[in-house]
């Protein structure tokens, strides 16, 4: 809370009761929300989702200052990771495993989590190493490159061995089970009824707030200043003993993780996944989450995750109406509407506003540079 | 044989059109250090509204030949590329030039997925066919089938190309071009306009385009409000793979990927035995790339860019 409102830092007790009220509003969230349909339930879902992607991709671009633009392919490297070990897909399709598990591939989350994060990350560094050293904008569209790779793999990987099934996607994926705790089904806590919907959301919300922990805790780590000193000047920074190399590479692989967990959660929360969930747009739509709430300051980027997520829905709630009301017809559909406000945001935001909605309070915030200009003040 | 032969045409074909368009790249990289990613969907408007004008034209005069119209498009296509081009260098670029390396990029985005958006809006998100202007009939050389299309394809890019090296080599734009890419502030007191320069390149670079995109949708006969999108990609890798900022290196960097695709996506299959097929075509420009820049950064004629940073 305190490296949110700076304010709160030197008052314990106003610190706890802002924490306290932040605490109920967000479990007390989906309750409000749904009482305006379980949609909006859904994107809530869907929101802490993406709050957690653009988390991952502002240690990336926010941090360590390194365009990545294809980012979702972490994403999706996650979401197949999980769709793979824990769907009968592979053992329909290979008789060795099918001998092996003939009720097909059911793994626990405790496995399959881990190892969709490890997996993102192997592939962050694979594709970090061979690109670090290329200037920023190489690197942008290499790393675009490398999202429509994975894509197109994904898409092609159908045969001659059936590994991804290609265009029609993975089925019948299983949901999140703990213990004895089914997310799929509705669930009775003490009276309390809890559907599918809400139960993820409260899932998504512990995990998107050990990822907030996690991101405040590298940015006022070494590594974090580090990434930060590369971001202002690589070759200072170099100069300052830090090793680029490895530091980059730690940004790349770390911000994949995030992006392979929110993967995996995304497939078990759809129950299926195919290649266009993970076209371009949707790394755009991350950077521009980033970008739009304040490359760098994990506040802003929460907020910017938060409005773009939730506003295609507030859209789809208001512009096929209006127009239906003005025109008789609808003769713009919301989906078009959102990416061009989205492009027009990329814009916009650089030209009039280039740190964001909630840009960071000083120049690559850490407390020993505010303290140091304080004194020097 | 027949099948190399083929895929040679085809190759150069695809690559005439990588050449346009990279070279769009490469001036306004040599420039102003910016990868313009809306290139590609400049590109997409010069096809679109050509096959608008083209629909017209045809249905006003419907005795006059393909050639004609298909001229009609192309003149139609121009204007629009270059003032869109124009407009893009000065409400998303032109503020940005000194700002940090990554803002010009992101509006670059930004404005690609607005182009796409609108493209969309004014021309739906269907696939439109070109109208069949030129004759479609083969003509076989050496066993391989050739249309008139593809040859007009091929000897235009090669006029417009050597036009464009002398503008480029023999003219005072060329040189002001070449100054200011070099080195922006002492050209200026050497009485350049840089603005002016980069504005010419940017004009330049979309009338290029304008004419890629009319070629790559009278070649395969659709249009849509995407199509850009994939080629300028390419173009860009044919760029880099030539030498950024190197104009020569664009033409050559283009060909080259538009044979290697084409005979990549015809042998892939007999080569990995059917486990790859040419469904796999898109990957080659990607593998290229990075290849590229990992082992050869500076492309295969060197950049022309100084490094200012």
């Amino acid at each position: 809370m305190t490296s949110i409102f700076p304010q709160l830092r030197n008052n314990a007790a106003a610190a706890w009761v802002a924490m306290f009220v932040v605490a109920v509003l967000l479990i007390a969230l989906p309750y409000l929300a749904g009482t305006l349909g379980n949609a909006w339930v859904r994107a809530l879902a869907f929101m802490l989702l993406y709050i957690m992607l653009a988390l991952g991709l502002n240690i990336v671009v926010g941090f360590a200052g390194l365009l990545d633009l294809g980012y979702i392919a972490f994403y999706a490297v996650g979401a197949y990771t999980y769709a793979l070990l824990a769907s009968p897909h592979l053992a329909q399709n290979f008789a060795w495993i099918a001998q092996a598990f003939p009720n097909g591939l059911h793994n626990s989350i405790w496995f399959v989590i881990p190892l969709s994060a490890g997996i993102a990350a192997l592939f962050g560094i694979l594709l970090g190493a061979p690109v670090l050293k290329l200037r920023g904008d190489y690197l942008a569209i290499v790393t675009l490159g490398f999202g429509e790779l994975i894509r197109i793999f994904l898409n092609n990987l159908n045969s001659p061995l059936n590994i991804t099934n290609g265009p029609q996607g993975i089925t019948l994926i299983d949901p999140v089970t703990i213990g004895s705790v089914n997310f799929a089904r509705t669930q009775n806590f003490f009276g309390l009824e809890m559907s599918s919907v809400y139960l993820y959301y409260y899932l998504f919300l512990v995990l998107t707030i050990i990822s907030i922990v996690i991101c405040i805790r590298l940015q006022n780590s070494r590594l974090g200043r580090a990434w930060m000193a590369i971001r202002e000047d690589e070759i200072a920074a170099k100069a300052m003993g830090i090793n680029v190399r490895n530091v980059k590479l730690l940004a790349f692989s770390l911000g994949a993780t995030f992006g392979g967990v929110a993967g995996a959660m995304f497939s078990a929360f759809q129950g299926f996944v195919s290649p266009e969930s993970f076209i371009l747009n949707e790394s755009i739509i991350v950077l521009a989450m980033v970008v739009l709430g304040g490359l760098g300051h994990i506040p802003g980027v929460i907020l910017g995750a938060a409005l773009l997520a939730l506003f295609p829905e507030l859209l789809r709630h208001t512009v096929t109406p209006v127009q239906m009301a003005l025109f008789g017809e609808v003769i713009v559909e919301a989906e078009v509407l959102r990416m061009m406000l989205y492009g027009l945001a990329l814009v916009l935001v650089m030209l009039y506003r280039p740190k964001g909605l909630w840009p960071a309070p000083e120049h690559g915030i850490n407390p020993v540079v505010q303290r140091h200009s304080r004194l020097a003040a | 044989m027949e099948t190399f032969i083929q895929q040679v045409i085809n190759g150069l074909v695809l690559g005439s059109m990588y050449s346009l368009i990279a070279l769009g790249y490469t001036m306004v990289y040599g420039i102003l250090n910016l990868i313009n990613f809306a290139h590609g969907d400049v590109m997409t408007f010069g096809a679109l509204t050509s096959l608008t004008t083209a629909v017209l034209l045809q249905a006003m005069f419907p005795g006059v030949p393909g050639w004609f119209i298909l001229l009609g498009g192309l003149l139609a296509a121009i204007p629009v590329c270059v003032t869109l081009s124009l407009v893009i260098e000065r409400v998303a670029y032109r503020p940005l030039r000194n700002a940090p390396r990554l803002a010009p990029l992101i509006t670059a985005i930004g404005v690609s997925i607005v182009l796409q958006t609108i493209a969309m809006l004014v021309w739906g998100r269907n696939f439109l066919t070109y109208p069949q202007l030129v004759s479609n009939n083969p003509i076989h050389v050496f066993g391989a089938t050739v249309t008139q299309t593809k040859i007009a394809v091929i000897s235009l890019s090669a006029i417009v190309m050597i036009g464009l090296m002398l503008l480029v080599n023999r003219t005072r734009l060329g040189r002001a071009m070449r100054a200011t890419s070099e080195n922006p502030r002492v050209a200026s007191l050497m009485g350049v306009n840089p603005n002016f320069v980069i504005a010419a390149t940017f004009a330049i670079g979309a009338a290029l385009a304008a004419l890629a995109g009319v070629m790559f949708a009278t070649t395969y006969g659709v249009a849509h409000f995407y199509m850009g999108f994939l080629p300028g990609l390419k173009a860009f890798t044919a760029a880099v793979l030539g030498g950024i900022g190197n104009v020569p290196g664009a033409m050559i960097g283009g060909l080259l990927l538009g044979l290697i695709e084409s005979l990549g996506a015809g042998y892939v299959g007999e080569l990995t035995g059917g486990v790859f097929g040419s469904n796999y075509q898109d990957v080659f420009a990607f593998l290229i790339l990075v290849a590229v820049l990992i082992f050869r950064p500076q492309g295969l004629l060197g950049e022309r860019v100084a490094d200012r940073s």
